[in-house]
């Protein structure tokens, strides 16, 4: 009986929040808010129980599996869940809960509109980030995917102006096109291969695909992966999909949206085609060259971006082609790095749009200009940033460390001394567009009138950024802390490459 | 040569006037500006496919499929099953000649006209005027 | 009683149709009523017919008991099975969408509509389920004469509509009847199942091509296929409001199964020139697609969009047939169960829409959602089933074209069919962007209500569209199997 409950969680934790998608969107405009935001709450807490349950299950690595039904002709929906899966989902689930909180604070603080739509939408977008953690083969992943793609749209599109309404259309063209290609790729993997099942380590065969349709049909497959994940030159939806309310920025276009990019560029690249069959196309070396390219480039194009959120959208950009990095220097170790950084990058990164929300709603700013010794005003919010940003540009003892000292540790065994100096290049770049904020926030000897009153953000706000900045440094002195997720990436890396080995 | 024409014509060439017909009415339907003319172009051409029905039935030593004394072999009849399906067809032509003619009776009540050209000029005249044409009541 | 099953589900509406004008004398509702009833008796019969045919195989029904192939037989495969409860339960959800559309002021006027609309339905039914060509040919004309009646209905444009409609639908009838007077002058027989054993004895391939030359424009033109489509946008358009979903979501469909059963079962793949009549339909659907979706975003009126869409869309359904491997008419067939839905379900929303504000311009739509969120919900539905979205049914049946299209390594087809839905997304986003981002309009209400935002009888079929959007999409394997019981025999 334990057993068979095992085996229906990832199902369970996918259709928590379906239902309470439903839920709201059918009862939102006929409950009070209270209510409305107790379902969000509620089904936060059950995923995030539901998630959890599992954990041990996999460090044990015992396989969850679950097939249900058929759903094109011989391949069926199904879940298994694998350390890699499982380290997203679990980075999913817990910020869920904190940006749920958040989002209560943020919303009303600001009084903004259509809230039942905004609720049911988060909603169905986690439920399909949980699916696509979970699923076992391409086409559940896809159907997932594309569930993500559209569900975001609303978001996106949430304050329904001009402004919104281009941003959408971008979001669309970008995510729509790649979506329609990768269909078109996965159709042609499985005319050729006969299979769609996930297998760490591959299921392409050189004698499957000759090599120049390798590399085209990687392409394709990655062309979706590498949009959501904001690589250039294909990013420019991301700053532009800031239109958005913050704490939107903040899971979606931080954690959810854009690592499901990444994820899907990890199950493509180490699970479809594999180490071998990737580094023999050329698609990882492409892959890696791009990687580099954005994120030396997005950290300039940062620096000149003084709309906080546009700067933590750039900074966003190039912090996830170090996971594409380190998927595609094709190592156990830089592997482990990149799937690391999804937690890494996560944690810090939604404390930072956190905080930028905060600033907002308080003092409505947006220009970094005009904060000016903000941390006079708001200190509990600013120390939270500079946390977070040390931790982006990597320092010890912070969570982004851990990420990068493996991603470097691969790419060393590699012998590539092009990607180590880049990362180090990297973090030095990072931390002159973040640290400035810092600086500025916490100026000597400036009296800003709109500051000298002490006066942080409310409670809904400060607490759940607080956290997430406590746990990106407890994560950093301690990466297993918790919940082993260090110890489920290197797990996902050794099955990939243990074949190889 | 004379020879080939005429076994094509003794054997193919009532098929062929038949053809020369159809090709006849649907070019009336392209070519013709008022409607009513279209309509009887229209039957013309359901009357050539009958006369095609009608010719693959024949047979020349053959008698009208009614049963008689003289005749008791199947062969001697003619085939009366392309006059059965042309019963129908010419019962469809006339349902369909009768819609066609109702609705031109409409339309030259609401248009005042049945000439294609005036038609259009007027579609075009609703269509400025009123973005949704006609169909808002 | 049970094994009379195929004809009554063609009688019943037949006999309601010829009734429905004679009650709708003695009483208002009466006529409607019994259309109503036999509609739904013949969904539920085609419900029981199709759990016969999977357990029991298909299913011979000679009329009259005049045996075959001198008689006229019904012929229910696992194929026309599925469809016949696909059309019959679009067939009742109309007639009773319908009742909201008429005119209150003339009843007998809303009794001929009702007589009409059921007429249609049987010839639907009929050419559905006929097993002879000649008896094909006599349904066709019953559907179209139904639907020219139906669409001069829709208003003065309507009557122009009908009229043109009406001309060309002749000519493609004439051309029908021509190209089976050929294939009967050479096997002397209009049993499909019979002419099949005859033409494959061989040496007919002339009077089969020349068939084929008047059979491909015939159905082309019925079914609205690029290029034969001229008559289909202002007739879909400007059709009497009550039906259109019956008319844009299924008459189309029934001359494409008409096409399938010429090219696929009289002739064969074995027929010399099959390939080169498939190359035709596959350049046809092509260049459908493309035209019907670039058509489709210049229009503003929302019936223009979605008739122009329905080009593009039948160009779907002929391109499973152009590519002609079991697996890609199983997408094929799927695609026309789920695209009567999908366009039967957003004239229903626009029929809604249009019944509650009295407007058809997308750029009326202002917000609309928060008036009609279950409209709107439909709409949002059937327009990502459109694009291709997972898990609506648009998705598997295009994943079954692409995964045939990918066996036979037709890879334009593959291409074609990705700009294809790219393009669906770019006006259907447009008509999702009027619904529910731009600026509220304001719109006069025609209806109101406390509970509901529509009568019951437009939110049935709306809610059930909705479910049959999902559930194709959700549970696609169990009715391809299904399909396949057919297919398997007759792809390449």
């Amino acid at each position: 009986m334990n057993f068979m409950a095992l085996e229906l969680r990832p199902l369970c934790a996918v259709l928590i929040s379906l239902t309470a998608s439903g839920l709201i969107y059918v009862l939102g405009e006929h409950i009070r808010p209270n209510a409305r935001e107790g379902i969000t709450l509620t089904a936060a807490v059950l995923k995030i129980i539901t998630v959890y349950s599992m954990i041990p299950a996999v460090l044990a690595g015992r396989e969850i599996r679950l097939e249900l039904f058929s759903i094109v002709k011989g391949v069926s929906f199904a879940f298994n869940v694998d350390p890699a899966g499982m380290v997203f989902a679990c980075v999913a689930s817990t910020l869920w809960i904190l940006t749920s909180i958040y989002s209560i604070g943020y919303m009303r603080g600001h009084g903004e509109k259509n809230q039942t739509g905004y609720y049911a939408a988060f909603a169905m977008c986690l439920c399909a980030t949980t699916g696509l953690c979970f699923a076992a083969n391409l086409i559940t992943f896809f159907i997932f995917f594309e569930v993500l793609t559209v569900a975001t749209y609303p978001l996106v599109v949430h304050y329904r102006d001009a402004e919104g309404t281009f941003s959408g259309r971008k979001y669309l063209a970008y995510t729509l096109i790649s979506g329609q290609i990768f269909f078109a790729a996965i159709v042609i993997v499985y005319s050729v291969s006969g299979t769609m099942d996930f297998v760490p380590g591959g299921f392409i065969t050189a004698d499957m695909l000759p090599m120049p349709w390798a590399l085209v049909v990687f392409f394709m497959m990655i062309g979706a992966g590498i949009v959501k994940a904001g690589v250039m030159p294909l990013h420019s939806w991301l700053p532009a999909a800031m239109v958005a309310p913050t704490p939107v920025s903040a899971l979606l276009h931080a954690v959810a949206v854009v690592k499901a990019g990444a994820f899907c560029t990890l199950r493509v690249v180490l699970y479809v085609f594999g180490p071998e069959m990737a580094k023999a196309c050329y698609g990882a070396d492409i892959l890696a060259w791009m990687a580099v390219f954005t994120i030396i480039v997005s950290s300039f194009v940062a620096m000149r971006k003084y709309n906080l959120k546009a700067r933590l959208a750039f900074s966003t950009v190039g912090q996830l082609s170090y996971i594409v990095l380190g998927i595609c220097i094709l190592t156990p170790y830089s592997t482990a790095g990149a799937l690391y950084h999804i937690v890494a990058h996560a944690f810090m990164k939604i404390t930072l749009f956190m905080a930028a929300g905060a600033i907002f709603v308080t003092t409505h700013k947006k220009d970094i200009r005009e904060m000016v010794g903000i941390g006079r005003r708001m200190p509990v919010t600013m120390m939270a940033f500079t946390a977070a940003s040390i931790g982006i540009a990597g320092f010890p003892f912070f969570v982004g460390f851990v990420s990068k000292a493996n991603i470097i540790l691969g790419a060393v065994s590699m012998g590539k001394p092009v990607f180590v100096a880049t990362l180090i290049a990297s973090a030095l770049l990072a931390l002159t567009y973040l640290m400035p904020v810092v600086l500025i926030a916490f100026k000597k000897n400036v009296d800003n009138p709109e500051f000298a009153e002490r006066g942080d953000a409310a409670p809904a706000m400060l607490i759940p950024l607080v956290i997430t900045a406590v746990i990106s440094i407890i994560l950093g002195i301690a990466p297993n802390a918790g919940l082993h997720l260090f110890d489920l990436a290197v797990m996902a890396g050794n099955q990939i490459f243990m074949p190889l080995m | 040569m004379m020879t080939m024409i005429n076994t094509f014509l003794a054997t193919k060439g009532i098929y062929f006037l038949t053809l020369v017909l159809l090709a006849l009415g649907v070019a009336g339907i392209i070519v013709c500006n008022n409607y009513m003319k279209k309509l009887i172009c229209m039957n013309v051409m359901q009357v050539a496919v009958i006369f095609f029905f009608l010719c693959l039935g024949q047979k020349s030593p053959g008698t009208i499929p009614v049963a008689m004394d003289t005749a008791v072999k199947a062969s001697q009849y003619i085939n009366p099953l392309p006059h059965g399906l042309m019963l129908t067809a010419i019962v469809v032509s006339l349902g369909t000649t009768g819609v066609g003619l109702s609705l031109l009776l409409r339309i030259r009540e609401k248009y005042g006209t049945i000439e294609e050209d005036d038609l259009i000029r007027r579609e075009d005249l609703m269509t400025r005027k009123n973005k949704d044409g006609g169909d808002r009541k | 009683m049970i094994e009379n099953i195929p004809v009554l589900i063609v009688l019943l509406p037949l006999c309601s149709a010829l009734l429905c004008l004679a009650l709708t004398a003695v009483s208002r509702n009466l006529g409607i009523f019994a259309v109503k009833l036999s509609c739904l008796a013949s969904f539920v019969l085609s419900c029981i017919q199709l759990q016969m045919v999977v357990t029991g195989g298909t299913i011979h029904y000679a009329i009259g008991n005049y045996a075959a192939p001198y008689g006229i037989e019904f012929v229910i495969d696992s194929l026309n099975a599925v469809l016949l409860v696909c059309f019959s339960l679009m067939g009742f959800l109309t007639i009773l969408f319908a009742e909201n559309f008429g005119n209150e002021k003339r009843p007998m006027l809303v009794g001929a509509a009702c007589a009409e609309t059921a007429l249609l339905i049987t010839g639907i039914l009929g050419m559905t389920s006929t097993g002879d060509v000649f008896n094909l040919y006599v349904f066709l004309e019953i559907t179209s004469l139904s639907a020219y009646c139906l669409i001069s209905l829709g208003g003065s444009r309507g009557v122009v509509s009908a009229y043109r409609y009406m001309l060309v639908g002749t000519v493609a009838a004439t051309l029908y009847l021509l190209g089976i007077g050929v294939l009967y002058s050479v096997t002397g027989t209009l049993n499909m199942g019979d002419m099949r054993e005859i033409l494959d004895q061989g040496g007919y391939d002339g009077a089969m091509l020349t068939a084929m030359c008047f059979l491909i424009p015939a159905f082309g033109i019925k079914m609205a296929l690029f290029p034969f489509h001229g008559w289909q946008p202002s007739a879909y358009t400007h059709a009497e409001p009550g039906s259109r979903p019956l008319i844009t979501g299924v008459m189309g469909k029934v001359p494409a199964l008409a096409m399938f059963r010429f090219v696929y079962c009289i002739y064969g793949t074995d027929f010399r020139f099959v390939r080169i009549g498939l190359i035709l339909l596959g350049i046809f659907s092509v260049f459908g697609m493309l035209y019907g979706s670039l058509m489709a975003m210049g229009q503003t009126d929302i019936r223009k969009i979605l008739a122009y869409s329905s080009v593009a869309q039948m160009g779907y359904i002929s391109l499973g047939f152009a590519i002609g491997t079991p697996i890609a008419l199983a997408g094929a067939f799927l695609h026309m169960l789920g695209h009567v839905f999908m366009k039967g379900g957003l004239f229903f929303c626009t029929g809604a829409i249009r019944y509650k504000f009295g407007t058809v311009d997308i750029n009326e739509f202002g917000r609309i959602y928060k008036k009609m969120p279950l409209t709107c919900g439909l709409l949002t539905a059937a327009a990502l089933s459109m694009i291709g979205i997972p898990p609506t049914a648009g998705f598997f049946s295009k994943w079954y074209l692409a995964l045939g299209a990918a066996g036979q390594h037709e890879w334009i087809y593959i291409i074609i069919l990705v700009i294809s839905s790219l393009l669906n997304a770019v006006y259907f986003f447009r008509l999702i962007e009027k619904v529910f981002i731009r600026q509220s309009s304001e719109l006069r209400t025609r209806w109101e209500s406390e509970v509901l935002e529509l009568p019951l009888t437009i939110i049935i079929p709306v809610v059930i569209c909705f479910i049959a959007i999902f559930g194709l999409g959700l549970f696609n394997v169990r009715i391809v199997d299904i399909l396949l019981m057919t297919l398997e025999g007759v792809g390449l």
